[in-house]
Formats: structure tokens, sequence, C-alpha cells
């Protein structure tokens, strides 16, 4: 997929199953929105093929868009329109559409209903746009970044639903650049950075990988001289210790009993006395700054 | 397809209304914006009231050496006058705005076709000119008005002075940023409500009147005078009409893309 020369989407290849939640994550800018639009037929790729529930987004696209939801990034209704007319009208282009006040009320928008659509707030805005994706009952929905700008309770409130449309055998394919929102819904994850794949699947697979967790130690009183080197022949060779400060040592390596029991052991030769011990599992982020070499988010 | 053996809120039952349904939608959706929105509503109404209120009153000062009561002249050309704010002016701003703001591309993701959108926003049209035509009739029968219609020769006006202007509007929607757009379609409204042999006959313009009546205003205002005046159809401004209707498809299907 590109535009002018600038090639936006390159050799990306991903497959979603039915009934599933993936997410496409990446940064401002990696291609996101573009692979999303080109699987609601809004882009016809330069190369390479698309198929949505086995059918080609653009050459069947009167055929597809009745079976898919399509939640746009921001925007997509007239600006002195109520929410809730916006709701209704979409509403009635479908054959069996959802209840608009059953649907309206799970999303919390019975409040501003009667607010015409430029007097929304962005999250108002958003979940007007989420709302408007799954009244007709799609097989399919995209969403393009669902909870950007929604308070940390409307996102929740958001996660909810998603489950619950997995749960009812809505598959559902979302873009985000929230690390969080990919490790708690998704059941494939798909990182994208300047167009390419660079990772792609569980959440749990994808944070396994690698140095597979930490460990923290903080004492109460500086390390003696050689410490690290001393903790790792310890600990033997499959872990990597590093100093941060004068009172606290990063483990990395299997977070096992075994390699605990050895840590508080070796604290105990070497007369320390452990402040903390605090262990951490490897988070997307952690893949995505190894990946990359960048954070994800400001 | 199988039939789901459990069924919760949000098991998938996708589908298309039928096509005559979604074109009801969006037409009244549109129509009922358009009738909501105060500039709209300026243009379509209140403009054309206070030029007929203003002319058949002012009027009686100027000399038109008309054989009519200037009600029966006034009226019928701000008819077409409010045709044209329609199918032109209100279409045109209307349809910027929604590319602007992704109304269109939003509906492109939904069941609702181009051709569907297309006869919504035509059947809007006619639905918003329905009103204008009561209340600026009614206006006119308050006045005076007596007239005796041609319902064929009004009706053609109708017909291919929308399908004229909504073309021409469709294309300045199509190559003008939203606000642009909105500048154009108000200044062409202006000049040709002033210049355009629309609300008074093209004779009324002198020598300026041989060029005005080739314009579809002029053509417009020609074709539903005749009606109401004679109960008679205007062929030769139906052409015109027409003429300008084909141009103004040409060069919209050349030129516009939805988004």
């Amino acid at each position: 997929m590109r535009y002018g020369e600038k090639t936006a989407v390159d050799g990306l290849s991903l497959s979603v199953d039915r009934g599933s939640i993936t997410a496409v994550l990446g940064p401002n800018g990696a291609g996101k929105t573009t692979t999303l639009e080109t699987c609601e037929g809004y882009r016809k790729p330069h190369s390479g093929r698309v198929r949505v529930l086995g059918l080609d987004p653009i050459a069947d696209r009167r055929e597809l868009l009745p079976r898919i939801g399509v939640m746009l990034q921001g925007q997509g209704a007239w600006s002195g329109v109520r929410a809730m007319e916006m709701l209704r009208h979409v509403s009635r282009l479908h054959a069996h559409p959802l209840d608009v006040g059953m649907l309206s009320e799970r999303l919390g928008l019975e409040e501003c209903g009667r607010t015409p659509y430029r007097r929304l707030s962005g999250g108002q805005q958003q979940r007007l746009g989420l709302a408007m994706a799954l009244v007709g009952r799609p097989e399919i929905v995209f969403v393009d970044e669902p909870t950007a700008g929604m308070d940390p309770a409307a996102r929740r409130t958001t996660w909810e639903l998603l489950r619950e449309l997995r749960a009812d055998g809505v598959t559902v394919v979302l873009t985000t650049h929230y690390l969080e929102e990919a490790e708690q819904l998704a059941d494939r994850v798909h990182i994208i950075d300047h167009g390419r794949m660079i990772a792609s699947g569980t959440p749990l697979e994808l944070t396994r990988g690698g140095a597979s967790a930490t460990i923290r130690l903080v004492v109460t009183r500086p390390f003696p001289a050689g410490a690290p080197d001393s903790l790792r022949s310890a600990l033997g060779d499959s872990t990597e210790v590093t100093q941060l400060d004068e009172r606290s040592l990063l483990v990395a390596g299997p977070a096992d009993s075994t390699t605990l029991a050895r840590v508080s052991r070796w604290c105990e030769e070497q007369g320390v006395l452990p402040e903390s011990l605090t262990l951490g599992r490897r988070s997307l982020e952690d893949v995505f700054l190894e990946l990359t070499g960048r954070e994800l988010q400001p | 397809m199988t039939t789901p053996i459990t069924t919760g809120t949000f098991t998938p039952q996708p589908g298309s209304a039928p096509l005559h349904r979604q074109v009801l939608a969006q037409a009244s959706m549109e129509a009922r914006l358009m009738l909501r929105n105060g500039e709209q509503l300026l243009l379509a109404v209140v403009i054309p009231v206070i030029v007929l209120i203003a002319g058949v009153k002012g009027g009686q000062h100027l000399d038109l050496h008309e054989d009519y009561p200037l009600v029966d002249i006034f009226t019928p050309g701000v008819l077409a006058l409010a045709i044209m704010s329609t199918s032109f002016t209100s279409l045109a701003i209307a349809t910027g705005f929604e590319r602007r703001y992704g109304v269109i591309k939003r509906l492109g993701a939904s069941p609702l076709p181009r051709l569907g959108l297309l006869a919504g926003k035509v059947l809007a049209l006619v639905l918003v000119e329905l009103v204008q035509l009561f209340v600026i009739g009614g206006v006119g029968q308050l006045l005076g008005w007596s007239p005796e219609p041609g319902a064929v020769g009004f009706l053609l006006a109708v017909v291919l002075g929308t399908a004229a202007f909504a073309s021409l509007g469709l294309f300045v929607a199509g190559v003008l940023r939203a606000e642009a757009t909105l500048a154009a379609a108000n200044l062409i409204y202006l000049l040709l409500l002033a210049g355009g042999a629309v609300v008074l006959p093209a004779s009324a313009y002198g020598g300026f009147g041989s060029f005005a009546q080739w314009l579809p205003s002029g053509a417009l205002g020609e074709a539903v005078r005749t009606a109401f005046l004679h109960g008679d159809v205007a062929w030769r401004d139906l052409g015109v009409l027409l003429g300008w209707a084909v141009v103004g498809s040409a060069l919209t299907a050349r030129t516009f893309t939805w988004e």
C-alpha cells in the first residue's frame, strides 16, 4: 500500500481468526489505519491480496459492507445531527439492527442523545462511532483506536463491551497505541512499525520470549565491589546481572524459585540485607522497546 | 450459514435494509438537517419570502410595463429562486461539509450504495422544495396571487431545474474545499438573484436579458412563469435547462469524488 513514493504498508501479512480479538499495535504513522482501511475497501492495495470473510473488499464491496462494522478515527457525522438521531439513521440502513436504546445505554450515550454532534466531547464522539459500527449486527468490526480520548471508566466499559462481542461470536479487529489495551483485550497482537510487521503472537507469546523476566534487588547498604560478577557466578550462565546503582541490582533470566533462593543465599553470604526483591514480567512495552529501540508512548 | 446455538446481544445478524427504505431514511435525514439549519432555512424560505413581499410591495413604484399584476409575476419567479437556492446553494454547501466531516466516508462503509445516497439527496431536495412551494405559494396567495397553473410545465420546470442546478452544485462541491464551496455557492446565488433573470423576466434586464435567458436561472424563471401565467409549457427554456443539466452532469461525473 503506497501513497505516492512513500510506502505506508509494506509486505504486511496477517490473518484473523473468527470470533477473536486481534490488535494491530504500533506508534502513530505506523500504517495501522491504512491496514484497516484496506480491509474496509476504502483503499486498493498496490499489490497483494486482501480477503475479508472470503470477499474482496473492493470487488465484492456491496456484498461485504452489510457484514462488517466500521468505526473510523474521529468524525463521520453531520455537525448538526443529534447523537441518537445519527445512530437511528445508521440503524435504518440495516436489516436487523440492534435496539438503539439498548445500545446507547450500554455505551453511556443516553445523557447526550439530543446533543448535536459538534457539541459532543471527544469521548462521546468515540462511543457514538462505536455504536454506529455495532448497530447493524456485523460479523466483523474494524475499530480504529476505539478508546482514544476516553476517560479510564469509559475505556473499561468499552473493553467489557468488546469482550462481550467476542463472546457473542463477533470478530474484532482493533488498532491501538495503548499497550495495555492490546495486552488486556487481544487474543493476538500484531506489532507494526513503518508499515512492516515486526512481531506477532498472543500477548503471552510476545512477552515470554527474550529475557524472560527480571528480578530487581535493592539492599539496605551499598554492595561490596564486584557484586554483579559474584552474583552472576552464584546464579549460573543463563542470567544477566546489571548494577543499576550502588544499592540495586537487576537480574535478568529465569525468574523461578531456584533463582530466588540463590539470590537470597548470596545476600546472606555477602552480609547484605535485602530491602526489596521485585519480580517483573516482561511487558509488551519492553517488547516494543526491544524491537524498535523506541518508546511507543511519549 | 448455520444457526448459532446460543444467541447473545451482539450475535451477528447482518443485512441491508431494502434499498427504497435506505433511500427514504437518507432523504428524510437530509431534509430534516436542511430545514433545521439556520443558514439553510434563511436561504430556502426567509430570503425568498422577503424578496416576494418586497417585490410585490416595492415593485409598484417601479415601472415594469407588465400586463399582469405584480404578484403573478413575482410569485413564480420567487418559486424558481427557491428551487435554485435549494438544489444549487444548499446542496453544494451541505455536500461540501459532508465531505469535510467524513459523513460520506462513514456512509460509504454502510449498506447504503452511492446511487442510493444520490437518490436520497435528490429526494431530500424535492421534499424541501415542497415545503418551499407551500410557504411561498401561501404568502403569494395572501398577497393576492391567483395562478392558472399548468401542471406539466411546472413539474418539468421543477425536475429539469433541479437536475441542472443540482449537477452544477455537486460540481462546485467536488472541485472546491468546504469553505470555498460555501463562499462560491452563496456568491453565485446572489449574482443570479440580482442579474440572472430568475425573479424578474429577462425582458426587464434590457440588452442583458438576451444573454440572461440562456442562463439556467433565466430559463428556470421563465419556465415557471410560463407555467403559472399562461398554463403553458416553455419548451425552449426547458431545453436550456436540459442542456445545463447535461453539462453539469458531465462536469460532475469527471471531477466528483465522494470523499
